[in-house]
């Protein structure tokens, strides 16, 4: 009984210590010239979706839900963040080449064919993020679109 | 008279150190012209390997070797970044940095993926390595062929007319034609 009690304080203090590491914000109040939406003609309905399920995680400004400010979760968050920035940053579109657009638009349609974005693990909570078959296809369509157009 | 002496002295070491410099400068340019053509050489052969690990991660695809495929994929990323584009024209080197940059993030990919997406990825590599292919060249006979099935219609690069199909391996081997020959 004394050696759970032990453990018990021993992990309260280890999770109220963890709270004071700090950790970059990805949060942004200017979008750049370069932006997606900017450069792009998007379609309204197309426009929400990509903002609700792919830029908290693909550009440089998020929007935290509150239990962000809760280690683990908040590292958790940040490696996710920096990894899909670096997959794919929609606020910085119009600095790739022709060849470098085409081959993210080719990525995007396949991981929104392939069910793998947005992720499970991001869906799960943000549920108006999930895309619905009717949804994938509309988008999928338009990019397609916009890949064969450039 | 021993002023003088001295002066003579002084001059000689002084005409004496500003020949050796002058040679020394030659050689310097000599070695710097050696290493010039080397440099020739170099992206010649740099632009082979990246070819032949190309054609490894082909053949792993061929096998429906994932993990074999994903060896080549890292071999890939190594001599890709390998590449030295200095030899090249201005415009050249600008679409070759384009094409390097874009096949890598493919390649890289390929190294931590199951076999559909390595699959996909290869699809766009192989565009990749073909544009490359238009400017370095290459001094082996290559075949573009081309699968008409998979993805709405997906080339390839071969050494060899025979079509083995990397798209589908096993599945459909022999699923494709000869759409060029590169040479």
């Amino acid at each position: 009984m004394k050696v759970v009690k032990i453990i018990a304080v021993v992990l309260l203090v280890a999770f109220v210590g963890i709270q004071f590491i700090p950790t970059t914000r990805n949060q942004s109040d200017m979008v750049p010239e370069t932006d997606f939406m900017l450069v792009n003609n998007v379609p309204e309905n197309i426009q929400n979706k990509l903002q609700v399920s792919c830029y908290d995680c693909h550009s440089n400004n998020t929007q935290y839900p509150w239990y962000n400010k809760v280690q683990p979760v908040a590292w958790f968050l940040e490696d996710h963040i920096k990894e899909g920035k670096a997959e794919l940053n929609f606020n910085e579109w119009d600095s790739l080449s022709t060849r470098r657009k085409t081959s993210k638009l080719r990525s995007i349609i396949k991981q929104i064919e392939n069910g793998e974005m947005p992720l499970d693990s991001y869906t799960f909570i943000h549920r108006d993020a999930k895309f619905s078959e009717a949804e994938a296809e509309e988008i999928i369509n338009w990019v397609t679109q916009l890949k064969n157009s450039l | 008279m021993k002023k003088l002496k001295m002066s003579i002295a002084t001059m000689l070491l002084l005409a004496v150190s500003f020949i050796n410099a002058q040679e020394k400068e030659k050689m310097k340019m000599d070695h710097k012209m050696d290493h010039g053509k080397m440099m020739d050489m170099n992206s010649v052969a740099k632009a082979e390997a990246i070819l032949n690990d190309y054609f490894s991660l082909k053949n792993a695809l061929v096998a429906d070797d994932t993990k074999k495929a994903a060896q080549e994929g890292t071999k890939l990323v190594a001599s890709l970044k390998a590449f030295d584009t200095s030899s090249y024209t201005k415009e050249q080197q600008e679409e070759l940095v384009d094409i390097i940059e874009d096949a890598t993030e493919h390649a890289e990919h390929i190294a931590e993926s199951a076999i559909d997406h390595q699959r996909e990825h290869f699809k766009t590599l192989s565009k990749d390595i073909t544009d490359m292919v238009a400017i370095t060249g290459t001094k082996n006979t290559l075949y573009q062929q081309f699968c008409p099935m998979y993805d709405k219609g997906s080339a390839w690069l071969s050494t060899n007319n025979e079509i083995r199909n990397p798209y589908y391996g096993s599945r459909m081997l022999k699923c494709g034609k000869v759409q060029k020959t590169i040479q």
